[in-house]
């Protein structure tokens, strides 16, 4: 049960219900769509970049399970104002943390808010509902094809 | 649904000792395991025939005129034997050893309607198959500018015979429906769906993979041109399984891949084929798997399918009445005729991660689309919870998964 409260836990449940930065954004530079084919999950990114390639605006819309609508809400949350340099590093430190070993404390530095999300690495399983938002992120800032997890 | 004499002839302690996997915990938990659709455990009879043979007669078969050889030979056609017994086929040589039920899927595809299918002709599904009985059929239309035409079904989850009799015109060149959906439960009425075919020339190609584990299967009563089952699902290894074939189609078919075993003569001018079933077997096939499925066809028959089939009718009443009354819980698949399948969505947790918090509670089940996306469409869902029951399962199974889905609620809150 300790697993499951700290991969379930109320910031997580809280952005599952009630997702920030949810919905289309119609002033979007990019966007792409990233599917999960083994679970169903379907997701869309919308990224508004500026002439610096700073992130102004970035929401997301689709469904899926709690773990990756809210990694997805976090996710823009976490990314508005930065770089896309910057939120491209946020994301290595974000799959490092997700699929590091359980066998020593995580490594939180530099990832604020998305610590939430450390639980994950209890549940491999799991690990591609919480990366389907920032694959699907990076898709639509480098101008990729959609996104497939499996 | 209702009980019979025979669902009290199982004895479940007896049996649930034979399947050793279910002596193990998972999670410090005792293992509940509803996830058979997938695939199912198997009994130890099984585990010991696979292992026997490796130990003590492996050999290639059809070929060496060594004692070993002899002995392999023997047990693979001794196992088609049992297996055409199994489903009441008229003859042995038409059962063809496969990898499974896509497989078999795939090989009537190519070697039984590829050969007849011109452009404008028409493929005839059911709204309820796994992807293994669309695809096959979507690349085969695309090869030949044939078109795939779907049997619709109601909100039960039941197809629509009427628009399948509408359906079925003079450009239908085979139908291809399942005995049991695997996402759904629903048992189609595959005999009369088979006759209704057959009056209009039509043949049919059933896939079994989720009726054997279920029920008795006679493919002469069902009268089907073909029947395709996966030896994993009905308790015996993966990587084997059995198409069944009328004797007049298989003799008339082309190979469905070429190699060793399946040629009569082979010359750089020409090869002829050897007759079927040798014909659709290239190269060496699953020996061992073969064996596997003729331990656990004596494994059933030794409860009988019968007993089985009333036993597992038993509990998915049980079993639905319980999951009914868990509020916000919808059951996705209310046919009337039903295998012990459970597949629904509850209100505030998505099928993965009720599938994650049973998991931690020792309940195995199957959450995603099961490979049948237009099935999940039909219902507007992008995935399901589906637990899905063998004939070793229990009430108590039944109630820990209903306590599982309790704490469900509770985490998700």
């Amino acid at each position: 049960m300790s697993e499951l409260r700290e991969l379930y836990q109320q910031v997580i449940l809280d952005h599952n219900k009630t997702p920030r930065n949810f919905g289309k954004l119609d002033c979007a530079t990019c966007e792409q769509e990233g599917f999960n084919p083994l679970c169903g999950d379907h997701l869309h990114v919308y990224v508004r970049l500026d002439d610096d390639e700073v992130i102004e605006e970035i929401a997301f819309e689709g469904s899926g399970c709690a773990i990756s609508r809210a990694s997805a809400s976090l996710m823009t949350e976490a990314l508005r104002g930065h770089t896309v340099a910057e939120a491209m590093a946020l994301f290595e430190r974000f799959r490092t943390l997700v699929t590091s070993s359980t066998d020593s404390e995580p490594d939180l530095e530099g990832l604020g808010k998305l610590a939430v999300l450390a639980g994950v690495r209890e549940f491999p399983m799991r690990v591609k509902c919480a990366t389907l938002a920032w694959h699907t992120m990076k898709a639509a800032v480098e101008g990729d094809e959609a996104v497939t997890t499996e | 649904m209702t009980s019979t004499p025979a669902a009290a002839a199982l004895d479940l302690e007896a049996i649930r000792r034979d399947f050793p996997i279910l002596q193990r915990a998972v999670r410090d938990r005792r293992l509940v395991y509803l996830d058979n659709a997938a695939t199912t455990q198997k009994p130890r009879t099984v585990i010991d025939a696979v292992s026997r043979f490796y130990a003590e007669e492996n050999a290639n078969i059809h070929r060496g005129v060594h004692l070993l050889s002899q002995q392999a030979t023997f047990a693979y056609e001794r196992s088609r034997g049992r297996l055409g017994t199994f489903i009441n086929a008229a003859d042995n040589s038409e059962l063809i050893f496969l990898r499974g039920t896509t497989e078999a899927m795939n090989l009537v595809a190519h070697s039984f309607v590829r050969p007849r299918l011109a452009p404008g002709d028409e493929i005839l599904v059911s709204h309820m198959e796994h992807h293994s009985n669309i695809v096959p059929w979507q690349l085969l239309c695309e090869e030949k500018g044939a078109s795939l035409r779907v049997i619709p079904m109601d909100d039960a989850g039941a197809l629509c015979l009427d628009e399948y009799e509408r359906l079925l015109t003079e450009r239908t060149r085979i139908v291809a429906v399942a005995h049991a959906s695997n996402a759904l439960g629903t048992i189609n009425p595959v005999a009369d769906m088979t006759a209704m075919a057959h009056a209009r020339g039509v043949p049919v190609v059933v896939d079994g993979a989720q009726g054997v584990p279920h029920m008795p299967v006679d493919v002469q009563a069902l009268g089907c041109d073909f029947y395709a089952f996966s030896g994993h699902k009905v308790f015996a290894p993966s990587g084997v399984g059995v198409l069944y074939g009328k004797r007049q189609h298989l003799e008339a078919m082309p190979p469905y891949e070429g190699g060793g075993s399946m040629i009569r003569t082979v010359s750089f001018e020409g090869s002829t084929w050897a007759p079927p079933p040798t014909r659709f077997e290239a190269g060496t096939p699953n020996i061992g798997g073969a064996i596997g499925m003729e331990a656990a066809v004596d494994y059933v028959n030794g409860l009988g399918m019968e007993a089985i089939a009333a036993y597992e009718d038993e509990l998915l009443v049980y079993a639905t009445e319980q999951l009914s009354e868990i509020e916000g819980l919808r059951l996705i698949g209310t046919a009337p005729q039903k295998v012990s399948v459970l597949s629904f969505v509850m209100a505030d947790a998505h099928p993965h991660d009720i599938g994650t918090i049973l998991d931690m509670e020792g309940v195995a089940i199957r959450t995603g689309h099961h490979c049948a996306q237009p099935t999940m469409a039909r219902y507007g869902v992008p995935a399901t919870a589906r637990a899905s029951m063998a004939f070793y399962n229990t009430r108590e199974d039944v109630d820990a998964l209903v306590a599982a889905l309790h704490k469900v609620k509770e985490v998700m809150g």
